[in-house]
């Protein structure tokens, strides 16, 4: 243990120079731990509340963990009945079920002796609980509501958007990386200078033109006004730039055509890049809120985030519904957190982008 | 094994078809090259993305600014009529510009408000947590990886999730009232009382995106130079001399970025704040977008006219910020190549 205490706590070149630590490294170590939980304890206790029944929902002060009160079935009642530990006017404990209450008398029996009946104030006993992850709240929303409807929509709409992307993408980034033709800085500067367009400065007229073009309403309506990305066109430029010329030349020697030097040269070339821009558009249009929010109104279009968003809107919210489908739409993204979160960090840290 | 031989096995029928179809596709192609010369195909590469670009980006930038001189509340620009800087005379009708309630739009200037306050303490905020969590991700720590992945997390979370899951915090029965509680304080009503719904927003949105500008901070640090901290540590240079000297004049570049990278993002709050709180109570946490979002196709009385002016005002906001950055990274460059 010492060992071990001794290991987490020493620092490079600090051993033996007789330094001890610095308050920098406590701080150090303060931030961190507290980062932690600050960074992933709100996820998590969503993910547990998520478990939980409605009347688990409801306690003040939650518990941390998803608790029912156990329940007992007694002859003579239909449904099972809760049970309580009471503590005995004579100040033994017991294991009752209760029948009924009036106000803070309640009318308990011993399971064992179901005949007599037992009064107890409220303020002796205390429910018998147990673990319980109540999964009902998955499978109910995705049976009753259409959440099985919005989760293939946002499936259709991710998977869709990013296959355009990264071919619509790609051919612009190849024909301006590879061929000199006139025109081709202003192509780029026009390109560059969409950046700096967000969605929210141009919604309005975007709706006129999407709604001219019959798309309102529609998938397609979400997914094509976000697939021309003129980050996606600037990152695969970037990296196209550094395929060796040579080898296209090479391939026209041959008598390649510049489609089959596109698809079968350069393409296979750019995969890393092409990697990384497909995590950032899957990442990008599965968290699309604003655009689909405007776009879809009838509700068998709506995506994961507009149907969360309409359903934790209503007067009489849902909880137990809205934070297992919270907890689901969470689901790919952490996936994309746990194995592929290098990735995005060094695409962040080399270009930027997010 | 025998999953991963069927999952190869699929995967190379499916690359056998896709191959199949782009040799197809290159029939008619040859063809066409053969019409346009190799350097005319560039025009053909081009052209998906700037159809698609010209439509849904270009056109909307020009035909916003026709939208603002136009009034009415049809979404068709032929269906509009034609009011001149009515839209922007109407937002700009004001008692006293002290005022925002004396004004005609003073929901307008409520939300201008409340987004100068937030861009303010959020950004400022923000950069100081990004900037120690960066210094601190610098150090020789066991598991850097590790703890840089830690703040990083919140960053892919969507808004919604984001806001659903503050929310699920903040509410009067929620976590935070219970520990509150426990501690033997008065439970609040987070997002139901003005300043503590304004500050819950602004928290939550330094939670989702601190771990992105720590990223590019912390690659700002380690391009430093090592020699200079080990001249600095022979010289016997005190740690805080170091950093003001050393480490802060040379991540200046990147700190600039960060700053303006912050302060345009923040300009465009919506999503997680909307989803924390709609807005409310009241107006207080009312931000622009949500007010243009408000204007141009929520609320009963729309006007698309009004949205487009105000979007236009906050691109014009952006514009700026961005001409900055620009003029700062220009001045960055020279002093580098001094």
């Amino acid at each position: 243990m010492a060992r071990a205490v001794y290991f987490v706590t020493r620092r490079r070149g600090a051993s033996g120079s007789g330094r001890g630590w610095h308050w920098t490294d406590v701080f150090t170590w303060v931030w961190l731990i507290g980062g932690l939980f600050i960074m992933f304890a709100p996820a998590a206790w969503l993910t547990l509340s998520s478990f939980k029944t409605p009347a688990a929902l409801s306690e003040f002060p939650p518990t941390l963990l998803p608790y029912v009160t156990e329940t007992v079935k007694i002859a003579g009642n239909d449904k099972p009945l809760p049970l309580y530990d009471v503590t005995l006017p004579d100040g033994k404990m017991a294991r009752l079920v209760e029948l009924r209450r009036v106000g803070t008398i309640a009318q308990m029996v011993d399971p064992a002796a179901p005949e007599t009946i037992i009064k107890v104030n409220i303020k002796d006993r205390k429910p018998v609980q147990k673990l319980h992850f109540e999964t009902s709240n998955y499978t109910e929303p995705f049976v009753h509501f259409d959440f099985l409807r919005y989760l293939w929509n946002s499936v259709f709409v991710t998977v869709t958007a990013t296959l355009i992307t990264l071919l619509v993408n790609s051919m612009a980034a190849f024909a301006l990386s590879k061929y000199q033709f006139r025109g081709q800085n202003a192509v780029l500067i026009v390109i560059v200078g969409t950046l700096m367009v967000p969605l929210a400065v141009i919604m309005v007229p975007l709706y006129s033109v999407v709604s001219s073009l019959g798309l309102l309403d529609t998938l397609w309506g979400v997914i094509l006004p976000t697939v021309a990305t003129p980050t996606g066109v600037f990152l695969l430029r970037q990296y196209m730039l550094t395929i060796p010329d040579e080898l296209i030349d090479a391939a026209r020697m041959d008598k390649a055509s510049e489609w089959q030097i596109y698809w079968r040269i350069v393409l296979p070339l750019s995969a890393p890049a092409l990697a990384v821009l497909a995590i950032f558009s899957v990442v990008w249009r599965w968290n699309d809120f604003l655009w689909p929010l405007i776009v879809l109104s009838r509700s068998s279009l709506y995506t994961l985030q507009v149907g969360l968003n309409v359903y934790s809107g209503q007067l009489n919210v849902q909880w137990h519904f809205i934070l297992a489908m919270t907890v689901v739409t969470m689901i790919p993204v952490v996936l994309v957190f746990v194995f592929l979160q290098r990735f995005i960090a060094r695409g962040i840290a080399t270009s930027g982008l997010k | 094994m025998k999953a991963n031989g069927l999952l190869s096995a699929s995967q190379s029928a499916l690359m056998a078809v896709v191959g199949r179809l782009m040799g197809i596709i290159d029939v008619p192609l040859r063809y066409l090259q053969r019409k346009t010369g190799q350097t005319g195909m560039a025009a053909f590469f081009l052209a998906p993305n700037m159809a698609i670009f010209t439509v849904f980006v270009l056109v909307p930038f020009v035909i916003n600014f026709v939208y603002s001189l136009t009034g009415g509340s049809a979404i068709f620009l032929s269906e509009r009529s034609f009011v001149g800087a009515e839209q922007y005379s109407e937002i700009f009708a004001c008692g006293n510009y002290l005022d925002p309630n004396s004004c005609k739009q003073d929901v307008f200037w409520i939300a201008a408000g409340n987004t100068a306050a937030f861009v303010v303490l959020q950004v400022s905020l923000m950069i100081v947590a990004a900037l120690i969590t960066a210094l601190i991700l610098n150090r020789e720590i066991i598991g850097r990886g590790f703890w840089r992945a830690v703040f990083f997390f919140p960053v892919l979370l969507s808004p919604v999730v984001t806001g659903l899951i503050w929310r699920w915090i903040f509410q009067r029965q929620g976590v935070l009232n219970g520990v509150m509680q426990g501690l033997g304080l008065e439970p609040h009503d987070w997002l139901t009382e003005r300043n503590s719904a304004f500050f819950a927003s602004i928290g939550v949105s330094i939670w989702a995106h601190v771990g992105f500008y720590t990223l590019i901070l912390l690659a700002g640090l380690q391009a430093i130079p090592k020699d200079l901290y080990e001249a600095a540590q022979m010289d016997g240079t005190s740690r805080q001399r170091v950093f003001w000297r050393i480490t802060l004049p040379l991540l200046m570049p990147n700190l600039i970025v960060v700053l303006v990278l912050a302060l345009i993002k923040a300009v465009q709050i919506f999503d997680e704040a909307f989803v924390l709180t709609h807005g409310g109570p009241g107006t207080s946490t009312m931000y622009l977008v949500q007010y243009i979002y408000e204007t141009g196709f929520a609320s009963e009385l729309r006007n698309p006219g009004l949205a487009a002016a105000a979007s236009i005002l906050m691109g014009a906001v952006l514009v700026v910020l961005t001409l900055v950055q620009m003029a700062a990274s220009r001045r960055n460059e020279k002093k580098g190549a001094r």
